[in-house]
């Protein structure tokens, strides 16, 4: 079904702002942030205004109907991914305390918490991740590294912006405890194979993880096809609340970890010298959670299943190839990453010669077009691509043909402000 | 466009002819900053003298990758304290940093700051202020540790 962009566009109430002195807002920076519908911001203002209450933990009304805006959000989230229950959906701030959570759960295992073996790290073992990764996929390894004495082993990213999966079998082996991967690239827009990887890392087995912050939100994503052990996501991206993020893993595997973070909620029986847990999805929500940001994220989550995701898959691509054609026209512009739809979401990152990104993305500015610039928080994959920097446009489901073609525009702009062609 | 108050016909200037930049001998200290959210990076050298107990910037050059802004303003920071007194050219910074910090209501004192007045549009866009102190910043972190070296020589 073909999406009625006009009638989106009047559910997200920014999309009506004027900015840098009264120009219409496009706005091509959702794969940062993406923009919020009036449904989400009603039912985050109607939670604080009629049920606000603490969760799980009070007998009043009020308490009763928060803990079921809170609980059902997580049977909402369930269903959105394809979980087998929603005790296997864990709310955490946001992806990067996801993959924080499965760090650190594997530190603590590490460092003498009862744990199986499969979850414990050290000297000898290899952590596998991709030059292509987040800071926030990349780093906490990292730093899991540091405290364990593990290794760290990446795929690198071919000239095209793809893995380069030639190594796959002597990178993934014996040694290997855990593979963390991108779905969908946040700079190249590139969807990676996680299936295929996936399969060898279990086939060795490790345990994987995949970061799915930029491929929820645009296309239907479901965890038990998609073959990882651990998918994170953000509320934010797929136009939920600031906040709210998600781990869904299998339940096998949260019954085994150990907590990450110690405190409120999270426990069975409490001892001055020791505790026991609450059993997952409880045992890793510590403290008061984000409780309006999920009425927040199950509606945007019924806002995404009412306009179709399939739809807003189609219309996306349908933009992405409008961009890409005009984007490859553009005389000295480079994109990074690969320059046909195919296996490629909406990111879509360039250089311009002679223009730094920064000084592209302000004449875009002016012109009210937000866009972003800079390293997007994958300083290793533009030192891969050897790049300094670069602009990066995403598109949604509220976009249009029209403000591709007004960046497109803005683009040409920038290049004669620099004296550039 | 408004944006011609960011880009000054000097800055542009600058950032397509810097001053000084390409690193040079001698020199007392090298550093290297970086600007973590766009990843600008600037190498920057300073070569301090010892003029009757006040020293003396004598030479500062640099390389660099970056925005018209950052790289301009690097070019326009390294003719300003070029053969200026340490003490003179640390006003003139700080005088700079004042600039800098006032969202576009301040009116720049061109005696002190000549093409540096240039970046007082900068001051209206926050995300851009880092930018143009990289340099500075460099120039101040090189020129302190200059001076920590000349001190411990000393005593």
């Amino acid at each position: 079904m073909t999406l009625d962009v006009a009638r989106i566009r009047k559910d997200f109430p920014i999309l009506d702002r004027r900015v840098r002195g009264g120009r219409p807002l496009i706005y091509l920076d959702s794969a940062n942030t993406s923009q919020k519908p009036r449904q989400v911001i009603d039912a985050i203002s109607g939670f604080y205004e009629r049920h606000n209450a603490n969760i799980h933990r009070a007998t009043h009304e009020l308490s009763e109907e928060a803990t079921a805006a809170y609980e059902g959000a997580r049977i909402k989230v369930a269903g959105f991914v394809g979980a087998r229950d929603e005790s296997e959906i864990i709310f955490t701030k946001n992806i990067s305390e996801a993959i924080n959570l499965v760090a650190y759960s594997m530190s603590n295992a590490s460092a003498g918490a009862p744990a199986p073996d499969r979850f414990r790290l050290g000297p000898g073992d290899e952590i596998v991740v991709t030059e292509m990764e987040h800071h926030s996929d990349l780093v906490p390894w990292q730093l899991l590294c540091q405290r364990t004495g593990a290794t760290l082993r990446w795929f690198s990213v071919t000239p095209e912006g793809r893995l380069d999966l030639s190594g796959l079998d002597g990178l993934i082996n014996e040694r290997t405890k855990l593979v963390a991967l991108v779905h969908q690239s946040n700079v190249l827009g590139t969807v990676n194979p996680v299936r295929l990887i996936a399969d060898r890392a279990h086939a060795v087995g490790a345990l994987v993880l995949a970061d799915a912050a930029q491929s929820v939100p645009h296309m239907p994503v479901d965890v038990q096809d998609l073959g990882a052990d651990f998918v994170g996501f953000t509320g934010h991206k797929m136009c939920g609340p600031t906040g709210i993020g998600v781990l869904w893993a299998r339940r096998e595997l949260l019954d085994e970890m150990p907590p990450f973070l110690g405190g409120g909620e999270m426990i069975e029986t409490v001892w001055m010298d020791h505790s026991t847990f609450a059993p997952p999805p409880h045992k890793f929500e510590a403290g008061t959670m984000p409780i309006a940001e999920a009425a927040g994220l199950a509606a945007a989550i019924d806002y995404l299943n009412e306009t179709g995701r399939e739809s807003i898959h189609a219309h996306e691509q349908a933009l992405l190839g409008d961009a890409l054609t005009q984007l490859t026209g553009i005389d000295g512009l480079r994109i990074l990453g690969p320059t046909e739809p195919e296996d490629r979401g909406t990111a879509i990152s360039f250089e311009v010669d002679g223009v730094h990104p920064h000084d592209v993305s302000q004449v875009l500015d002016e012109l009210g077009i937000a866009v972003r610039a800079g390293h997007h928080c994958a300083w290793p994959l533009h030192r891969a691509l050897g790049v300094q920097a670069s602009t990066r446009a995403s598109f949604y489901l509220y976009n249009t043909h029209e403000e591709v073609a007004a960046l497109i525009d803005g683009i040409r702009q920038a290049q004669k402000f620099f004296g550039v062609n | 466009m408004q944006i011609q108050s960011l880009y000054q016909e000097i800055i542009l200037d600058h950032y397509r002819n810097p001053h000084h930049k390409g690193l040079r001998e001698p020199f007392d200290v090298e550093v290297h900053h970086v600007n973590p959210t766009c990843g600008d990076e600037v190498t920057l050298r300073v070569a301090l003298k010892d003029v009757g107990g006040d020293p003396v910037v004598t030479d500062v050059s640099y390389d660099s990758l970056g925005c018209s802004i950052s790289q301009a303003s690097a070019s326009v920071m390294s003719d300003l304290v070029i053969g200026k007194p340490v003490s003179e050219a640390m006003r003139i910074l700080q005088e700079f940093l004042d600039l800098m910090q006032s969202k576009g209501q301040a009116e720049p004192d061109e005696a002190v700051l000549e093409d540096a007045v240039a970046f007082a549009g900068v001051s209206k866009y926050p995300a851009r202020i880092k930018c143009a102190l990289l340099g500075w910043m460099a120039w101040k972190d090189a020129t302190g540790q200059a001076l920590d070296e000349t001190t411990g020589q000393a005593s």
